[in-house]
């Protein structure tokens, strides 16, 4: 199944960042995901048919979208302006440090469904595959990532880990 | 006060470690096919994964029990024979079994294999309990949520085996077993098949006012308005119209979770000697929460102290919690 691409509602609350020509993302985005597909080789058995899926990650609070294709051969996450969305089978989208504290499995998926903190639309079981597949990863994606660009990175993320633990306030949000 | 068993859910083996190294006693878990009632997409464990599973587990004190929990259609009997196969050689505890046909297969060729009988066998009174203890040497029954503590207690009394009961988590109420409803709509079967709300055939819409409408094949199940807590699309739990009533009506039961947290001295008092989490398909963040809540309560409960007992309210379903007929056979 497949959405056609359609502007996505303005986010609510942006963080004041400038707007920036995306190009010098996609080849941070690139190393982050084949990094990610090579230590964790296992976690592909579990997308079974949904490997060629296209799956639009949208943290409602940035200016741009993530697309992510989680196909072994040919691995791909790429940045895209929220005003031209790709075409996509499934799109999840919730705030940023949620979806940071999914993918460490530091938050549940369901619980913030229940709360209405978590969308999803399109094929839902691409979306439960990936779901099950990054949950059985051990440790914290984020942590890796972060490590692999160095202290400042690190800093970065102990930072977002901080603010994401603190009880929720207008400004977390 | 004796310490009841913790029996933990794992869906993954990453989900199994958290269980085991949150606290449990025991963990469930089934293999990839329909042989298990969570018969999920991306879900459940492969044959090596089973093994190496079961080496973390012993190695530090627990249990694991491998759920052959659904009932094999005519023909397809080799499916099931082949998990407890496999689940014998790869040593499992006990084996969660719901079929007479899979007792008997393991009664009989694997005279000293532990059985407990899942709650997918719908086994709530003495001489149908009595019946599976006699006939296939079953050591435990996991009681159906439709019976209060004091009913669990006489029961307790009743029967030669050890009782489970659940605890927390989804709180689905028809006979259980004998549930058709997912079969009704989209030809799977939670009983033959092993899946109740098949992800493919889910569909969430959202318009632009925010409200989400849940859809199981061509049936809407519910439409929840944006400043509403959201359950999962099981029939079950859906809101619909009928001339009895003004606007939608959860007809069977609402999205809500079994939570017996507050009860638990009364079902240790009463004779239970296990006590389940539900939630398979839930997420590691789940099992590690839910776990170490429990472990301590159950812990402080059995030193003789009170219990403190975590919130565990967002991660209920819809948010809201239930002792359902735990409490009172009136609770709706
Ligand atoms: S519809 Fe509800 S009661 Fe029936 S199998 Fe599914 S969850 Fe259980």
């Amino acid at each position: 199944m497949t959405q056609h691409s359609a502007t996505l509602a303005p986010p609510k609350f942006r963080p004041h960042l400038p707007v920036l020509p995306l190009f010098p993302l996609q080849p941070i985005l690139k190393r982050i995901v084949r990094r990610i597909g090579a230590e964790n080789p296992d976690m592909f058995n579990r997308l079974g048919p949904h490997t060629k899926a296209r799956y639009l990650i949208d943290a409602t609070n940035l200016p741009f979208t993530l697309l992510l294709q989680p196909d072994p051969e040919n691995l791909s996450l790429t940045a895209h302006f929220r005003t031209s969305p790709p075409d996509h089978d499934a799109r999840i989208a919730g705030k940023f440090l949620d979806l940071m504290r999914l993918l460490d499995s530091d938050i549940d998926g369901d619980a913030l469904f229940f709360a209405r903190d978590l969308i999803i639309t399109g094929n839902t079981e691409a979306v439960v595959c990936l779901r099950n597949a990054l949950d059985d990863v051990d440790g914290s994606i984020a942590q890796m990532v972060a490590d692999m660009f160095g202290p400042l990175a690190r800093a970065a993320l102990a930072r977002l880990r901080r603010v994401a633990n603190k009880p929720v306030t207008k400004d977390t949000q | 006060m004796t310490s009841p068993e913790l029996v933990c859910p794992a869906g993954t083996p990453a989900a199994l470690r958290t269980a085991v190294d949150a606290g449990a006693d025991a963990v469930y878990c089934g293999f990839q096919n329909a042989t298990n009632a969570r018969n999920f997409p991306g879900l459940n464990f492969t044959v090596p994964e089973l093994e190496r599973s079961v080496a973390y587990a012993h190695a530090k004190g627990t249990k694991v029990l491998l759920a052959m929990n659904t009932y094999p259609p005519a023909g397809k009997q080799a499916l099931w024979k082949d998990a407890i196969d496999t689940g014998i050689r790869l040593g499992v505890d006990a084996f969660i079994v719901a079929d007479i046909g899979v007792a008997h297969y393991i009664a009989t060729t694997y005279p000293d294999a532990r059985l407990h009988l899942s709650v997918q066998a719908a086994a709530s009174n003495p001489e149908s309990i009595r019946y599976y203890c006699q006939e296939f040497g079953v050591k435990r029954v996991v009681l159906p949520r439709i019976l209060t503590v004091p009913e669990i207690r006489n029961l307790a009394a009743e029967v030669p085996c050890e009782i489970e009961t659940f605890i927390f988590g989804n709180h689905g109420l028809m006979v259980e077993g004998r549930c058709s409803l997912t079969n009704y709509i989209t030809g799977l079967s939670t009983n033959l098949d092993g899946v109740c709300s098949p992800a493919a055939q889910v569909e969430y819409k959202r318009d632009n006012a925010g409200n989400l409408t849940t859809q199981l094949g061509e049936f809407t199940i519910d439409c929840f308005g944006c400043d509403e807590t959201a359950g999962y699309p099981t029939i079950c739990k859906g809101r619909y119209t009928t001339p009895a009533h003004d606007g939608g009506y959860y007809a069977f039961e609402e999205p809500i979770s079994l939570n017996l947290s507050s009860l638990l001295p009364d079902l240790i008092g009463a004779g239970v000697h296990a006590l389940k989490i539900e939630g398979r398909q839930r997420s590691r963040a789940y099992v590690k929460k839910v776990v170490s809540s429990f472990r301590k309560a159950v812990d402080d409960i059995s030193s003789g102290r009170t219990a403190q007992l975590a919130d565990l309210l967002a991660l209920t379903e819809g948010q809201k919690e239930t002792q359902g007929a735990f409490k009172s056979k009136t609770w709706r």
